[in-house]
């Protein structure tokens, strides 16, 4: 018997046929179609807008990275207590849980973010107590709409996948935790959660991925991530497609370091290929 | 069975799923270095029994001491019986080294990291101690090359092999087996029942659930037949197999045969 050590198939990103490889007739044309379309982007279209803008570019970019990471962060830990009650929880919670997720994931993105920014936001100023608070600073920026929503959304998102997650861990390997003395907390911390985690890992990567292009939708209520740094540029140099194309970019970068950054963690333990 | 202190003694154990009596009032003493198997056609209550003790499966009515320490239990409400102090029942456990059906290795972690997992985040060893002790437990039954595999790439009855070995690592009081080789094919299955006898024979505690009869009758001194959720009949394996009273016992043993 031969024992497989590969992960679950690998998409191109990470799985580049070796140099021989390259060679082959198809491969070759494909290379040389690409080779002129980048050669005819460079040539005949203009870039030489982007250092004046570079400043402002990364700025733009280091947003949406703020934006992603802090969103992916915040939502996975409300996830997880929301994947969790969900299997385990009382049903008071467990319902709550359940309309929360719903009610989330049934309605757009763009329309919780406006709900939160424009409603909620704007009735915020009408309560002297909420001007007069330390937080007033902080909600009078367009940002933390931005972040809450985002939040609430992966929140949503990903307490469904640890849902399933978390019902899919072997009941016996919870139980052996438990008949080696562990205690609740300890067989959720050191067996539930590690072991939900690793199975959820595939789909969080892609979730990570859908999160990353959600983030420019906070440009709608004045954020300026990468997006809006773009739509500015536009705007000012009468250029429609190279700053998009530049965008696109941008964000096909910022995917593949996500999807090699996920499977670096995946292939930490390795799964035996079914 | 003689002066030898007593590492588990049961008392009148009951056990309802609903409306259905699986245990209808068992009791039994295992002294230390007894090593009892409990045989039984399926459905007699012999893996419930065995889950009884260590409280996976909580007892309706009736009382489980363990090296003296009655486990304190109190009503439910609805009729059972819950542990009246959850960290005790965590005490008894983690000197209780239990083998399941299906192994239940923690798939997550290395073989090594399974073995030193419940020393090192239960009982507190320190972990080079925990490492050094594991080594040693996994060459005894033949897996340190395999320390640093994951459960999943090893066949069932290297996987058996490691849950053993878990088992071990805890300095078990009493090891209680509960069908080691059920859900191993046939040619795995000598393997590890020889790790099991030759635990046997270090007169280590050991309650086993079995269904092979053969292996039962030789390492075990103790053999408890169980039908219909109470003891039909116990004995020396001698007595068990040569000469059963029962009419049940009779036929249970002509039909494995």
């Amino acid at each position: 018997m031969t024992v497989e050590t590969s992960t679950v198939e690998a998409t191109a990103l990470t799985e580049l046929p070796g140099g021989r490889a390259f060679l082959k007739p198809h491969r070759i044309i494909l290379l040389a179609i690409a080779v002129i379309a980048i050669f005819c982007m460079a040539w005949f279209m203009r870039w030489d807008w982007i250092p004046d803008y570079a400043g402002r570019l990364a700025q733009g970019g280091g947003v949406t990275l703020l934006m992603l990471f802090s969103t992916c962060i915040l939502g996975f830990l409300f996830a997880v207590p929301l994947g969790l009650v969900q299997v385990t929880g009382p049903w008071p919670l467990k319902m709550l849980a359940r309309t929360f997720c719903t009610i989330i994931r049934g309605t757009p993105l763009l329309l919780q973010l406006w709900l939160l920014y424009y409603g909620l936001g704007s009735l915020f100023p009408q309560f002297p107590a909420i001007r007069d608070s330390f937080l007033w600073p902080y909600l009078r920026e367009a940002w933390p709409y931005g972040v809450a929503a985002l939040t609430i959304s992966f929140a949503a998102y990903e307490g469904e996948v640890m849902r399933g997650a978390f019902a899919g861990v072997p009941a016996g390997e919870l139980e052996a935790a438990r008949a080696y003395g562990m205690s609740r907390w300890k067989v959720f911390r050191r067996i539930w959660l590690p072991r939900a985690v690793h199975r959820a890992l595939p789909t969080l990567n892609g979730e990570t991925v859908l999160q990353l292009k959600s983030t420019p939708l906070v440009a709608t209520i004045t954020v300026v991530d990468a997006y809006a740094v773009i739509s500015k540029i536009r705007q000012t140099t009468y250029l429609t497609y190279e700053p998009l194309l530049f965008l696109a970019l941008i964000y096909l970068c910022l995917t593949a370091i996500l999807v090699v950054a996920f499977r670096t963690l995946e292939n930490k333990i390795p799964t035996r290929g079914a | 069975m003689t002066d030898r202190a007593e590492a588990i003694a049961v008392e009148n154990l009951h056990k309802r799923f609903g409306p259905l009596e699986v245990l209808k009032g068992v009791s039994l003493t295992a002294r230390e270095g007894d090593v009892i198997a409990i045989i039984g056609g399926s459905g007699s209550g012999k893996s419930t029994f065995l889950r009884c003790i260590n409280m996976l499966e909580l007892p309706s009515a009736g009382s489980v001491t363990i090296h003296g320490e009655e486990i304190a239990m109190k009503k439910d409400g609805h009729g059972g019986l819950v542990p009246a102090d959850r960290k005790q029942v965590q005490r008894i456990r983690s000197r209780l080294g239990m083998v399941f059906q299906n192994f239940n290795l923690w798939q997550h972690m290395t073989i090594l990291q399974n073995v030193i997992e419940a020393p090192v985040h239960v009982l507190g060893i320190a972990k080079a101690e925990a490492i050094e002790r594991a080594e040693t437990i996994l060459r005894r039954v033949g897996l340190f090359e395999k320390r640093d595999a994951y459960p999943a790439f090893l066949s069932g009855g290297q996987q058996q092999r490691a849950a053993i070995a878990r088992a071990l690592a805890v300095q078990p009081h009493v090891m209680l087996f509960d069908e080691p080789t059920s859900a191993l094919d046939p040619e795995l299955v000598g393997e590890v029942l020889t790790v099991i006898g030759d635990l046997a024979k270090e007169k280590r505690t050991m309650i086993l659930v079995t269904h092979e009869m053969k292996f039962a009758r030789n390492v075990a001194n103790h053999i408890v037949f169980l039908a219909n959720g109470v003891i039909e009949e116990q004995g020396p394996p001698e007595e068990i197999f040569g000469a059963p009273k029962s009419e049940r016992l009779k036929k249970f043993i002509s039909s494995i045969h």
